[in-house]
């Protein structure tokens, strides 16, 4: 009985690529349970990166690479991974990543590794990175962990590019080093030098959050 | 899931195997590149001192063209190859670590702005600098014109300064402060060029050796002081060879 149980299990068909199930992986972080927004993770980088588009935009690209990466492998592992020193191990492929990430970043984009020096190898400690690994990819199959990785990280990106907009914009009348203010004939922009230091960051991150809960309606527990 | 200890221990020992092998794999692979990336940011740096450089040309074969380098010691001896008896590249003279050497062991480069293929039509000497900001170390190229005491252009640029403040000194803006200034006062000495505390002194106070420093960064523009005092000494042997020679051309010429 038990054997012809299984096989039925086994003869089920396969849930698709991107079932409702899945997609809600994808969808979740960017708006209701955003990592940076909603959770208030992963804050001291959309601090530190973004006064400019372009180290903004190679901190995402290499927060989603650490991420998927780094859940894919935890997922394959996940049932090898000792429970006693999980952290630890997680740490460790975390960690590897984002070295490789910093070796990349030395020989193939030298300026933007410069401008970012600390802040790549400070995604080891980005709790969003480690968070979803160890509530997702440990109990989860890989192609779900890399979806839910995705998910997250491009609720972390979206973010912060949004943030790095309002504040090249305002701060250095720029975008992506294009004197985008000058362009168009106001030579004169009067930039704000507040955007270019953190506390630009949280007052943008703040009308961010506020924005967003205004239409979500999400209110803190307490 | 409980493991043994032995389960724990081996597990460890492989994942550290597996990714310390990756790791140096890739650092090794990289390397080539990552030298050369330094390599391009260097001589874009020192390009910077003498020229706008445009980002989209091709700044390694400017570079060829128009800059010939060599190396000397403390005595302005020319230096031609390094304690492995291989020539030495002044581009490649890691500052840094002659820095820590003491000022008078060190090797200093020297970098000649020329024209395209007349090597001997020289416009400008820029030199590299090395000291500590506030936070951590700060780095240079100065060039000066053929006068050998007026400031053509400075690149500055830092490792950690704070970004907004003393992290400044790598604007175009506060760079140009330096040019057309001068690093010997009338009686010939050397007095090298000061940025004053804050930004707004009254025009009383700025002359030809002192200019306007960063508001909020007196410690970084100290720093900058300090290296700029320092080298200048370091390479006054040199510089004083060269006005010797320029003096004997003139004489001749008279």
């Amino acid at each position: 009985m038990a054997e012809t149980l299984e096989k039925e299990v086994i003869k089920k068909p396969a849930e698709a690529l991107l079932s409702k199930r899945r997609k809600k992986f994808v969808v979740d972080p960017l708006n209701d349970d955003n990592p940076i927004t909603i959770q208030v993770l992963g804050i001291c980088s959309a601090l530190a990166v973004t006064t400019q588009l372009k180290p903004t935009l190679v901190m995402a690209l290499s927060v989603t690479f650490v991420m998927i990466f780094s859940s894919l492998f935890t997922s394959i592992l996940r049932n090898l991974i000792p429970t006693r020193v999980r952290i630890i191990v997680q740490l460790a492929i975390i960690a590897s990543l984002v070295s490789l990430v910093n070796e990349v970043l030395h020989a193939y984009a030298f300026d933007v590794y410069k401008q970012l020096s600390v802040f790549v190898g400070l995604i080891i400690t980005n709790c969003i990175v480690m968070g979803r690994l160890e509530a997702f990819a440990m109990g989860n199959k890989p192609y779900d962990s890399i979806l839910d990785a995705f998910g997250s990280a491009m609720g972390y990106s979206w973010i912060i590019i949004a943030v790095a907009f309002f504040r090249e914009l305002l701060g250095s009348g720029k975008l992506f080093g294009f004197a985008i203010f000058e362009s168009i004939g106001w030579s004169t922009f009067p930039t704000n030098g507040l955007m270019v230091s953190p506390v630009g960051a949280f007052i943008i991150l703040g009308l961010i959050i506020w924005v967003q809960r205004a239409k979500t309606g999400y209110v803190e527990q307490h | 899931m409980q493991r043994s200890n032995t389960y724990v221990i081996i597990f460890s020992l492989i994942l550290t195997i597996i990714l310390g092998g990756l790791l140096s794999l890739a650092s090794e692979g990289l390397k080539p590149a990552q030298k050369r990336a330094e390599e391009f940011a260097t001589k874009k740096q020192i390009l910077s001192a003498v020229m706008e450089v445009d980002p989209k040309e091709n700044i390694l074969q400017i570079f060829d063209d128009r800059i010939s380098s060599i190396v000397v010691d403390a005595t302005a001896e020319l230096v031609e190859t390094d304690e492995d008896g291989k020539p030495i590249d002044a581009a490649k003279v890691d500052i840094e670590k002659q820095f820590k050497r003491n000022p008078d062991e060190r090797l200093y480069p020297v970098f000649r702005f020329h024209e395209k293929g007349d090597p001997e039509n020289i416009s400008a000497y820029i030199f590299a600098f090395y000291g500590n900001g506030l936070w951590d170390n700060i780095w240079g190229y100065i060039a000066l014109e053929t006068d050998m005491n007026t400031i053509a252009g400075a690149v500055l640029d830092h490792k950690a300064e704070t970004p907004g403040l003393g992290a400044r000194i790598t604007e175009k803006l506060v760079q140009n402060r330096y040019r057309g200034k001068k690093i010997f006062n009338e009686e010939g000495e050397l007095e090298s060029v000061n940025m004053l505390k804050s930004e707004n002194n009254p025009p009383s106070v700025l002359d030809e050796h002192n200019i306007n420093g960063m508001s909020g960064a007196t410690i970084t523009a100290k720093g900058v002081n300090r290296m700029l005092k320092n080298y200048f000494e370091n390479y006054l042997p040199f510089i004083n060879k060269i006005k010797e020679e320029d003096r004997k051309v003139a004489r001749l010429l008279n």
